[in-house]
């Protein structure tokens, strides 16, 4: 294989000249730019990804999809498909009887359909074929007879229908309800009612999907020893480990989970999906292995997206602008299956706690089945809906109070170390900072107030979790593990359970393994996501990583480097205080003239203490939350901040929004590698533009249920022309609980830069966009309307001495 | 072999491409283009008909004359990653929308799921395996891991196919306008568009300054 080719090390001679320690700082890596520690293979085009794996035998699976939203199943007959040559087996929902879903609460979807179809697209039989062609002709082979159903699309409509006939989900309790969520703290009819004013307002967030530029891909093998084992493009190897076990009835140590490089996840690639499974039992029946890789509009259908939200919202505050209560009715439309629903329904709620203080709040939330591809997490779950409505909200009572949005903001935050009504515990908290970045880099103050019609500045704040505070299957282990081997010739070997999807998770135990340990990145080897390696990890989700992963490696890391430090004190007669780990050295402190190299320090270490290895783990402290019946959902140890600050120039002929620039603010606790974290923030900031502006995954009711565009072409995601410049700024106020002081940066800097869009829109020309994508013909609409208002005196012209002449 | 020349439908549109067969849909006026397209001197008609088997094709990939075989129907993509475990180029819409297959065929930039591997015979193909020079990384790949213009890196192939043929064809100082020209049809969806941007101003400059 031509790309296989050895090839000398990309590093350059001088890296190690480039790192040599400054004694005089505190830390040596830590905050520094680093180089991702998979980037070159990834450059080079030689990491292989799920997709680039190919085994001796090797079968290719496909899946038949369900054309119907709601259908029976009669009867299946695959005799034709498995009569064509180079078929090799066909399996169907008879095969996996046993119901599933990533939280153990809401089993409620099977590997392939068992009796019903529930949306377009739902599996009812997967084949494994000599290549897809033939695995495609197969599918066109197989005979299913449906008997159709009424289909909803339409949550509340769902809702409203109580009888078995019409429950969309074979395992739903309560007909189409998935979950109903209703917690109030404080008394919010009375802190609304004394209020001075009472802003009320009506918010729809249109659903959004991932598009990882990978689409899923699942390998699997039976190996000669009889375990099992998959290659699959997941972000959580853990609970498809355990899912696999409880679905293919097999103990799980006969089951291996390998998470290869993945190409983006963004949350949809967060639970188990009907091609693991499938490949899985194929390769059982088949004795072969067998892979499987979904067509874009597969991944489309898939889907796992973000919920479409109905949200209503009541806010009451004083003349002074401060937040006296906030009351929010929601609806979430969640598709044919649970998958994370259960959190996402709470998240709704529990998320907007902060950085606002409120001396009340009441949320009720509702998920309906519909019959759709299902809604579970995407970056930002569950949050960034509710945070675009009450975002939208604060900046309409700045307008009526006369009161700058900033300085609004300002006045409502709830400051470090404090409850939260909700009774979640916020640590650190660099809010304040963040509004004052954005304000100053964008020229606010003195350019806000003479932007002409057209043009604007729109502000809003948010927050975020580092991690949630309990497991999704209730245990009392750690929620990260990490163990770490130094070796003779100085390298360092990490062995991390968790998912490294692109974020740079690898590269952050990298970081903290060399600062510790006086390693270079390049000595330091992460092994990550084998089941069979590495010590369980829960996955990439909540923006845990850092946070969790991170104080599970630091301990190991310390624990080494104690060991490491005594032995070398020991041979120089000194304290061990003074022995220095850094630049691929050990030196004396107080005289760095003398030192030795990593790896002499390490074998000294392995002479006196054996086999260098360590193990560190993380559990979360418990006191984050209240006592109530779901006060553990959105707990968090650590709170991400940030303040996002959009400048748009609308075109009020052809409604065309055109954003120029994002000024985003974000407190990440402490950035480990501040070139990782500015990517992150800009990233997600550019992921909520393009909801903000472009996309809508939208399943068309007039089309049967038929996704509107499952394609690269039709569901638009920003390309560079699209982008606008993006400013990122890293703020830092270190939370106790975090590694370094470390907490999140690649989901809290999605929020707010949706309501900041729409703000700047109102301050451009007048209109509020009240749901996303803010599309041509909405802002037109939106515009038409206003100009009625104002001429029918009913509101008074938006920046009237600010306009062009021509349009006065 | 001219003389058992047959001329395929599947042939003649391989040959003149599909462009002009549209365009000829389009009105009378195309008709005097497509006529021309046909004339007998143009080399692509004496194409022979091929298939259904696999049948033998000659090429220069990443430097290196390779003839392999492939079935009519197979696209550049299937050709380079099912049969040659030449995997750097990724599959992400198979329709052409995404820019992650790019490669370069005689230093154009075309999408490998759009074309029909038989139709790069004769030709000089360059994936993302072929950018680094006896092994040594290309400075903008270089420049691509000194400033994190990647983050899952799967639509990264695409991205440095884009930026190498935008570099080796411009003359003079590389504008930022150009390379947001060059990647325009490259989705990431991680967002590191203004990095590229970076890492190609930064690989210009390296090489300007040779």
């Amino acid at each position: 294989m031509a790309a296989d080719t050895p090839t000398q090390s990309p590093e350059p001679a001088s890296a190690a000249e480039a790192e040599r320690p400054d004694l005089t700082r505190e830390t040596w890596q830590i905050g520094k730019v680093h180089r991702k520690v998979d980037a070159m293979e990834r450059m080079r085009g030689v990491a292989r990804y799920t997709d680039d794996l190919k085994l001796p035998g090797l079968l290719h699976a496909k899946i038949l999809r369900s054309p119907h939203a709601h259908a029976k199943i009669r009867r299946i007959d695959a005799s034709a498909a498995l009569a064509l040559p180079g078929v090799f087996a066909v399996v169907t929902g008879q095969d996996f009887k046993i119901p599933y879903g990533v939280i153990p609460w809401t089993p409620d979807e099977n590997a392939l359909a068992v009796h019903k179809v529930c949306h377009v697209g739902d599996g009812v039989a997967a084949v494994a074929a000599i290549d897809e062609d033939t695995a495609n002709a197969a599918l066109r082979a197989i005979v299913v007879d449906y008997e159709p159903l009424r289909a909803f699309f339409d949550p509340e409509e769902a809702l409203a229908t109580r009888d078995r006939e019409h429950t969309i989900n074979p395992y739903a309790r309560k007909g189409n309800l998935s979950k109903h969520v209703l917690l109030e703290f404080g008394d919010v009819d009375a802190q609304i009612a004394g209020a001075e004013l009472v802003v009320e307002g009506e918010y729809f967030f249109e659903g959004t999907t991932h598009g990882a530029i990978e689409p899923h891909c699942a390998l699997a093998q039976v190996e000669p020893n009889g375990v099992l084992t998959v290659w699959s493009a997941t972000q959580v190897s853990h609970y498809l480990h355990r899912e696999l076990a409880k679905v293919l009835e097999l103990p799980p140590h006969r089951i291996r989970v390998i998470q290869p490089p993945i190409g983006g996840a963004f949350g949809g690639k967060s639970e188990p999906f009907d091609l693991e499974f499938c490949v899985a039992k194929l390769a059982i029946k088949t004795g072969r292995p067998v892979k499987l890789l979904y067509t874009r509009e597969e991944v489309f259908y898939s889907h796992r997206g973000r919920h479409p939200m109905k949200m209503k919202y009541r806010t009451g505050f004083t003349a002074d602008g401060k937040i006296t209560g906030v009351d929010a009715r929601t609806i979430l439309d969640g598709g044919a299956y649970s998958s994370f629903g259960l959190v996402t329904t709470y998240y709704s709620g529990q998320l907007l706690c902060a950085p606002y203080r409120f001396p009340a709040y009441r949320f009720d939330s509702t998920r309906a089945y519909t019959n759709k591809p299902a809604c579970g997490p995407k970056r930002g779950h569950g949050s960034v809906q509710p945070r675009f409505a009450l975002e939208i909200q604060l900046d309409k009572a700045a307008v009526a109070l006369g009161i700058d949005p900033i300085e609004l903001r300002r006045r409502n935050d709830i400051g470090a170390d404090v409850a939260t009504v909700n009774e979640f515990r916020v640590g650190s908290n660099g809010f304040q900072e963040c509004l004052s970045r954005v304000e100053s880099a964008s020229g606010w103050r003195a350019r806000r107030p003479t932007l002409p019609f057209g043009q604007g500045l729109g502000v809003a704040g948010s927050t975020y979790i580092s991690g949630t505070n309990y497991p999704i299957y209730p245990n009392d282990m750690p929620q990260a593990a990490v163990q770490i081997c130094l070796d003779r010739s100085g390298r360092a070997r990490v062995f991390s359970g968790a998912n490294d999807i692109g974020q740079g998770s690898n590269t952050m135990l990298a970081v903290i393994v060399s600062e510790e340990l006086g390693v270079p990145l390049e000595d330091v080897r992460v092994l990550s996501a084998d089941t069979d390696l590495c010590p369980v990890d829960l996955g990439a989700y909540s923006s845990r990583i850092t946070l969790m992963v991170g104080n599970a490696c630091l301990e190991a890391a310390q624990r080494l480097r104690r060991r490491v430090c005594r032995s070398v004190a020991q041979r120089w007669q000194i304290p061990a205080n003074r022995v220095v780990l850094a630049g691929r050295m050990a030196l004396d402190r107080e005289d760095p003239a003398r030192n030795v190299s990593s790896a002499q320090a390490f074998q000294w270490a392995e002479a006196d203490h054996g086999l260098l290895g360590e193990v560190g783990s993380y559990n979360t402290p418990k006191d984050r939350h209240g006592d109530y019946r779901g006060g553990t959902i959105g707990a968090s140890p650590a709170y991400s901040f940030t303040a996002h600050l959009a400048e748009v120039d609308v075109d009020t002929e052809t409604g065309v929004v055109h954003v120029k620039k994002i000024w985003i603010a974000h407190d990440c606790g402490r950035a480990l590698s501040r070139k990782i974290v500015e990517g992150q923030i800009e990233g997600s900031t550019y992921m909520g533009f393009g909801e903000a502006l472009m996309e809508e995954h939208l399943i068309d009711p007039a089309h049967r249920g038929v996704h509107a565009g499952p394609s690269f072409l039709d569901y638009r995601m920003p390309t560079f022309l699209d982008t606008p410049e993006l400013h990122a700024m890293i703020v830092e106020a270190p939370d106790k609980n975090g590694p370094y002081g470390a907490k999140e940066a690649g989901e809290g800097p999605l929020h707010s830069s949706i309501p900041a869009i729409a703000n700047a829109i109102y301050d451009a020309v007048g209109v509020r966009l009240d749901r996303i994508p803010f599309s041509p013909p909405r802002v037109l609409a939106a515009l038409r309307e206003r100009a009625q208002l104002e001429e029918q005196g009913l509101v008074p012209a938006h920046k009237p001495d600010r306009r062009p002449r021509s349009a006065r | 072999m001219t003389g058992a020349t047959k001329l395929t439908r599947r042939g003649l549109l391989r040959g003149f491409g599909a462009a002009p067969v549209i365009a000829s849909c389009a009105g009378p006026s195309s008709g005097e283009a497509a006529a021309e397209a046909v004339s007998p001197a143009d080399p692509l008609i004496d194409a022979v008909a091929i298939g259904p088997g696999l049948a033998p094709l000659d090429l220069r990939l990443n430097g290196a004359a390779r003839t392999v075989e492939a079935a009519p129907q197979a696209t550049l993509l299937a050709l380079l990653r099912d049969q040659l475990a030449i995997t750097g180029t990724k599959e992400v819409c198979d329709r052409g929308a995404c820019g992650a297959c790019n490669v370069l065929i005689d230093g154009e930039v075309r999408s490998a799921c759009m074309t029909l591997a038989h139709d790069v015979a004769g030709r000089e193909v360059t994936t993302v395996e072929g950018l680094a020079t006896s092994g040594a990384p290309s400075p903008l790949q270089r420049a691509f891991v000194e400033l994190d213009a990647l983050q899952c890196g799967y639509c990264t192939s695409g991205m440095l196919i884009s930026c190498s043929a935008l570099l080796s064809r411009a003359r003079g100082p590389l504008s930022r306008a150009q390379i947001q020209g060059a990647i325009a049809g490259n989705l990431c969806r991680c967002g590191c568009y203004e990095q590229v941007i970076a890492a190609t101003l930064s690989a210009a400059g390296e090489r300007s300054a040779l």
